[in-house]
């Protein structure tokens, strides 16, 4: 349930709907992101920029010219989008990934900190349907959960200062894919050669908030051979 | 005929900017844009353009480029040493913040921006780009934007579009604003600070560090002491968001910011006071004059009219 709205300076608002990241929260927080989006297609409300979706909260950036924090307030308040009845997505991408011990960099710590081995490390990761609870810090990043409690893990006490992109990591309950080469700290358990994000395409990001990702396991010469459409 | 400019030196970030590129953070895609809106906006009003039409903006010392093509109405705003140098080898002092002709060989040497940090080039009619998700903003990180979403470099070629009508010679008087105090509003996390932090944040003073850029401007002073958490649950960022990472100094994130962080917010520059702020070079001392909502909307109302 949205609890709170906030000002975030004079040209932010963020809508806050609780400290729990899980699946339900952040379905409640997609439903009022999915509103405000078709509220600004249709053009139902003005001056919105942005409008980020997060595990439990939604950031609207406006243009202050345009229109002030206290009436998107009353819009959201007086609208009633909670019953609104979405259809549910039932999009499923699947993503090749594979476990090769050149990509899989940090399996040797998962393996020390959850008992497993390799072979159970991977059969957790593929049998688990991913939700999508947001997409960012880079273009397209997703970060995905929940991850199989077993392998729950702490991020790395140093960062490395250069991930791969295509690198899949995971830290806690979530996962994520690095759309970009960067710095980063999470562990690093494979690779995917599919690519997440291109400008030039009509939907640049594959992945929205709220989509299923269900990885596929596939070999060193497959991830060599794999094209891009 | 093709008109264009020859990239013989390309600054050290010289990149073509818009007023954003909105409507994609949920899908990572920051807006980006000019950093000074303001002087963006003088240099497209001297050539007489739109107030929307692409620019170059340079930071510190900018690009040498030379024309090729006819004659031109060209701009150059912010507070910027420049020189024009003739097909003859005359070297003409340029004035900023004024619109002037050039013609086919004459080069722009824009060799600093004088204590200050960002400057705008615009030519009458506007610099032939393509567009990106409806915006001609570069964002070299994600190599999103016009020249394949990277900064000038050397032989790039900056072709223009030719028009016929030519507008006349314009004069902007302006001049930067050299008070260092930037408003801001509390932030979402600003009581996870001590009382004795939250205080030293609104009075005391704050130098600009070298590591600043289009992404962030990382500030040295008194250290803020996190009394709840260092992280939080990561969470939508908005342009001028002042996060503390766990060395208690603060960084204000800027036009190119990540589009979701996971550090708690002491505080958010308010609108009227952005472009201020990313005109302050490094080793300027600022500091930060709390305000409520009120007080940033009425700035705000103040600040549009000076466009």
């Amino acid at each position: 349930m949205l609890k709170k709205i906030s000002n975030i300076g004079d040209c932010g608002i963020t809508c806050d709907f609780g400290d729990e990241v899980n699946k339900h929260t952040n379905k409640e927080v997609i439903k009022l992101f999915n509103f405000i989006q078709e509220s600004v297609n249709s053009r139902k409300i003005k001056g919105i920029l942005n409008y980020t979706p997060s595990y439990n909260k939604l950031i609207i950036n406006f243009e202050l010219g345009q229109i002030k924090s206290n009436e998107i307030i009353e819009f959201i308040k007086s609208s009633d989008y909670s019953k609104i009845n979405l259809p549910e997505n039932t999009k499923i991408v699947e993503i090749p990934i594979c476990y090769d011990e050149e990509f899989a960099l940090d399996i040797k710590r998962l393996e020390e900190k959850t008992k497993l081995n390799f072979k159970e490390i991977v059969s957790k990761h593929l049998e688990t349907n991913f939700f999508v609870y947001m997409i960012g810090f880079v273009p397209g990043q997703p970060f995905l959960g929940d991850l199989n409690e077993n392998l729950y893990h702490d991020r790395l006490d140093t960062p490395r200062i250069k991930i791969n992109k295509g690198s899949v990591g995971i830290v806690e309950k979530f996962c994520t894919i690095y759309t970009f080469e960067s710095p980063g700290g999470w562990n690093i358990i494979g690779r995917t050669p599919f690519e997440l994000f291109n400008i030039n395409k009509t939907n640049t990001s594959t992945l929205s908030p709220g989509d299923t990702v269900k990885f596929k396991s596939i070999s060193k010469k497959e991830f060599g051979l794999f094209k891009n459409e | 005929m093709n008109n264009y400019f020859k990239v013989l030196r390309p600054g050290i970030n010289s990149t073509f900017q818009d007023l954003g590129r909105f409507g994609l953070q949920h899908l990572g895609i920051v807006a980006s844009g000019c950093m000074d809106q303001l002087s963006f906006y003088h240099s497209n009003k001297l050539v007489g353009n739109k107030i929307s039409e692409g620019a170059l903006e340079f930071a510190y010392q900018g690009p040498l480029i030379e024309m090729k093509g006819e004659t031109a109405l060209v701009a150059i705003s912010g507070k910027v040493n420049f020189n024009v140098i003739k097909t003859n080898g005359e070297t003409i002092k340029g004035i900023s913040n004024e619109s002037f002709l050039i013609s086919n060989g004459d080069k722009i040497d824009i060799l600093s921006t004088i204590n200050s940090v960002y400057g705008y080039f615009s030519i009458f009619g506007g610099f032939k780009i393509e567009e990106v998700k409806g915006s001609v903003s570069t964002l070299v990180r994600a190599k999103i934007g016009p020249n394949n979403g990277n900064k000038l470099k050397v032989d790039d070629k900056i072709f223009f579009n030719k028009s016929n009508q030519v507008d006349k010679l314009k004069k902007i008087k302006f001049d930067f604003d050299k008070d260092n105090t930037i408003r801001v509003m509390k932030g979402l996390q600003c009581h996870y600070f001590s009382k004795k932090s939250q205080e030293d944040f609104f009075s005391k003073e704050y130098k600009v560090t070298k590591l600043t850029d289009r992404m962030g401007m990382r500030l040295e002073g008194q250290k803020l002491e996190n009394t709840v958490n260092k992280n939080i649950k990561s969470e939508g960022i908005t342009k001028g968001s002042i996060q503390v990472p766990g060395d208690g100094q603060p960084i204000i994130l800027l036009s190119d910011h990540p589009t979701i962080g996971g550090y708690p917010k002491i505080a958010n520059v308010i609108t009227a006071d952005y472009d201020k702020l990313v005109q302050k070079t490094p080793g300027t001392i600022i500091k930060f004059k709390l305000v409520n909502l009120a007080v940033a909307e009425n700035a705000f109302q103040d600040y549009v009219r000076k466009f």
